[in-house]
C-alpha cells in the first residue's frame, strides 16, 4: 500500500520507478545473494562437486558422507552441546542480571558499561585472551596451584572432554551483556503497577517473577532466544581463536566444516553439504518468528 | 527519563503497608544485590585486566609470577613490537599493516553500506511499492541464514564481476551482508517520523531524491549514527569475510591478529600476543566507550548482528 497515493495508481507506477532504482540494491541482494545463493548452495549440495562445482547429480552421497565422516559428527554434538549450554545460560545470566539492575540500584551505567563492553570486541580478540587465562601453564590453575592446592586440574582448552565448555567460558562473557541489555529494556516496559498490585497481594518477589512478569516478557524472550540462536549456529572465529579445533578434533564445529572443505580441502561438494544443514534449524527457528514479526505490520519501535 | 517516574514509585510502594511485618531487611537485600553484581562485575572485567597486565610485563616475569599480579616492572616494549615487529609468515611489519588494512577496509565499507541501506530504508517507509515489503522479508530472514551457505555464490559472483580478492570486493560483500540490519534500523525510523512532513513535501513537487537530500537526510542524523557505531564494530571485527575474500596483502586487523598468536612457529611471547589483541580490540572499545547510550541504542533498535 502505498504511503502517499493522492495521485491514484497509473501515476504511481510512474514515480515510484525511482524507488525501484534505489532500492536495485536491496532487491538484487535479497534475490541473487540472499535467496537465489542459498537455493544454489542447496541444490549443488547434491552433486559430485570437487575443486570446482559442476552440475552432476549424485543424489544423497555427499549427506551420507557428511554423516559418515567423524569430524562431522564431533562438530554436530559439540554444536549441540554448546548450543544448549549457550541458550540457557545467557537466558538466565542475562535475566538475573537485568533484573538486578533493575533493583533501582545506584551507578547503573557504570554496572551496564561493564557488562556490555565484551559485546563490542571480537570473537578473535575474545578467543585469544581466554586462552591465554584458561592457559594452564601460566594462567587459573597455575595460579590456584601455586596458592597451595597443588593438584588442582583446570585446563579445559587440553582437555578433549571439556574443552567446549572452554569455549562456553568465553562465548558467555562475551554474549551475555547484550541478552541482559535487551531483557532490561524488556522490564522496564512493565507496568509499575503490576509490582504494586503483588506487592498488595503479598505475592514474595522472585514469585512475582517467574509467574508474572516473565510471562509477560515472552516477546523479549523470544528476540533474545532468535538473537542466541542464530549466533550459536555461526559459531566459528571464536573456535578459531581459541583452540583451532583441538586438541585433536574435540573442539570443531559445523562452520569450521564447512570452510575447511570448500577452501582448504578443495571438497566443495562436502562444504555445501554441510552448510545446507545448517540452514535446516535455522529455517525452524527463524521462519515462523519473521513471519510473525515482519509480515504486513509494522514493528512498533 | 523514567527513572524519575520508577524511582518516585517506588518511594510510594515502599511506604505502602504490605501485608507482613515492617521489614527492615532493605539492607540485607541490598547486600545481594550488590554482592552478585559486583560478583559479575569481576567475570566481565577480569579478561581486561589480565590483558593490559600481561602485556606490561617481561617475558621472564611472566614465566614466574602469575598472570593477575600486576607488573613489578612496567614495560612498553611488548606494544612496541606487537605493533612494528610481530611475524606473520614471513612478513614482520608487525599489526601495522593489518590495523591500516582494516582502517582501508572499515571505512567505505561504512560509509557505502550505510548510504545504500538508508536509501532503501526510506524507499521501504516511504515509497512502498508492489513486492517492496516481500523483497525486505527476504531480506531479514537472509540476515539469519548462517554465511556458509551464500559464501560460495558469493564467491561466484564476485569472481564473474573480476573483484574477487580485491578490496573492493570486501566492501560489496560487507555492504551485502551489513544490508538487513541497517535497512531495517532505517526502515523503522523513517516510518516513525510525521507522515505530514512527507505529503508536504509531495504537494510542493518534491521527487524521491529531492525529499531524500532536502528533508529525510538531514533527520537522519541520530540514526546514521546508530548505524555508523553499528558498522564500525561490526566490520572492525569481522574476520570471516576477510579470510575467505581477500587476498593475505589485505587481511584485517583481525586474521592478522590470529596469525601472530596462534602461529606454531618460534617462541610465544605472550606480552607481545596479549598487546596485539589490546590493539585489535581497541577501536571498538573505544566506539563503545565514546558512544555509550548511542550503542546501546543501535541493539536495542535491532540487534541482529553476529
Amino acid at each position: 500500500m502505498s504511503v502517499s497515493a493522492p495521485e491514484g495508481r497509473r501515476s504511481g507506477l510512474t514515480r515510484n520507478i525511482a524507488a525501484k532504482i534505489a532500492t536495485l540494491p536491496m532487491i538484487l541482494t535479497a534475490l541473487v545473494v540472499f535467496l537465489g545463493g542459498t537455493i544454489w548452495t542447496v541444490v549443488y549440495s547434491f552433486t559430485s562437486s570437487k575443486l570446482l562445482p559442476k552440475l552432476a547429480f549424485v543424489g544423497f552421497d555427499q549427506y551420507e558422507r557428511l554423516w559418515g565422516t567423524e569430524r562431522w559428527i564431533v562438530s554436530v554434538k559439540n554444536l549441540m552441546i554448546y548450543g544448549v549450554c549457550m541458550l540457557i545460560l545467557s537466558l538466565v545470566i542475562g535475566f538475573i542480571l537485568a533484573a538486578l539492575m533493575d533493583q533501582k540500584i545506584r551507578f547503573e551505567n557504570t554496572f551496564r558499561t561493564i557488562y556490555l563492553y565484551p559485546f563490542a570486541l571480537s570473537f578473535i580478540v575474545t578467543g585469544l585472551v581466554w586462552q591465554w587465562i584458561l592457559n594452564p601453564e601460566y594462567g587459573v590453575q597455575n595460579v590456584v596451584r601455586s596458592l597451595g592446592w597443588t593438584s588442582f586440574n583446570f585446563d579445559p582448552l587440553y582437555n578433549q572432554d571439556i574443552v567446549i565448555f572452554g569455549i562456553l567460558i568465553a562465548a558467555v562473557w562475551q554474549g551475555t551483556g547484550l541478552i541482559m541489555c535487551i531483557m532490561l529494556a524488556g522490564l522496564r516496559g512493565i507496568d509499575e503497577d503490576i509490582w504494586k498490585a503483588a506487592r498488595v497481594d503479598g505475592i514474595p518477589m522472585w514469585k512475582t517473577y517467574v509467574f508474572i512478569v516473565i510471562p509477560m516478557m515472552r516477546p523479549v524472550f523470544i528476540t533474545a532466544l532468535v538473537l542466541i540462536g542464530s549466533a550459536i549456529v555461526k559459531v566459528y572465529d571464536l573456535v578459531v581463536a581459541q583452540t583451532g579445533g583441538g586438541p585433536g578434533i574435540a573442539s570443531e564445529v559445523p562452520a569450521k566444516y564447512v570452510y575447511q572443505n570448500m577452501f582448504y580441502a578443495q571438497n566443495l561438494g562436502q562444504g555445501f553439504a554441510a552448510s545446507t544443514m545448517m540452514l535446516i534449524p535455522v529455517i525452524i527457528l527463524v521462519v515462523p518468528w519473521a513471519y510473525l514479526e515482519f509480515s504486513g505490520r509494522r514493528r512498533h519501535g | 527519563m523514567a527513572d524519575v517516574l520508577n524511582s518516585t514509585a517506588m518511594i510510594a510502594i515502599e511506604d505502602a503497608p504490605a501485608g507482613r511485618k515492617p521489614r527492615r531487611a532493605v539492607s540485607r537485600r541490598n547486600v545481594v544485590v550488590y554482592g552478585l553484581l559486583l560478583l559479575a562485575a569481576f567475570y566481565y572485567i577480569l579478561p581486561l585486566y589480565v590483558m593490559i597486565v600481561t602485556s606490561l610485563k617481561g617475558m621472564p616475569e611472566i614465566r614466574l609470577g602469575n598472570i593477575f599480579s600486576p607488573p613489578v616492572e612496567i614495560t612498553f616494549e611488548p606494544w612496541v613490537k606487537a605493533w612494528a615487529q610481530a611475524c606473520t609468515g614471513l612478513n614482520c611489519d608487525g599489526l601495522s599493516r593489518g590495523f591500516w588494512n582494516s582502517v582501508l577496509i572499515t571505512v567505505p565499507s561504512v560509509l557505502v553500506s550505510i548510504v545504500v541501506a538508508s536509501v532503501n530504508g526510506y524507499a521501504l517507509a516511504n515509497w512502498r511499492f508492489k513486492g517492496s515489503d516481500a523483497f525486505f522479508t527476504i531480506l531479514i530472514v537472509g540476515a539469519f541464514i548462517p554465511y556458509q551457505v551464500m559464501l560460495y555464490p558469493m564467491v561466484i559472483i564476485l569472481r564473474t564481476i573480476g573483484i574477487y580478492g580485491t578490496l573492493t570486493g570486501l566492501i560489496v560483500v560487507h555492504t551485502v551482508f551489513g544490508m538487513p540490519i541497517l535497512t531495517l534500523l532505517f526502515r523503522n525510523y523513517f516510518t516513525s517520523l510525521p507522515e505530514e512532513l512527507f505529503k508536504a513535501a509531495r504537494v510542493d513537487g518534491a521527487g524521491f531524491w529531492g525529499i531524500y537530500f532536502h528533508i529525510m537526510l538531514p533527520m537522519a542524523i541520530p540514526i546514521m549514527v546508530v548505524a555508523m557505531i553499528l558498522q564500525v564494530t561490526g566490520i572492525w571485527n569481522d574476520f570471516l569475510f576477510g579470510v575467505v575474500f581477500t587476498k593475505p596483502d589485505y587481511y584485517p586487523m583481525t586474521v592478522q591478529l590470529n596469525n601472530i598468536v596462534n602461529s606454531v612457529q618460534g617462541v610465544k611471547e605472550y606480552n607481545v600476543n596479549m598487546a596485539a589483541t589490546i590493539l585489535t580490540g581497541a577501536v571498538p572499545l573505544a566506539v563503545y566507550f565514546l558512544s555509550g547510550r548511542y550503542f546501546v541504542r543501535g541493539i536495542a533498535a535491532g540487534a541482529v548482528k553476529g
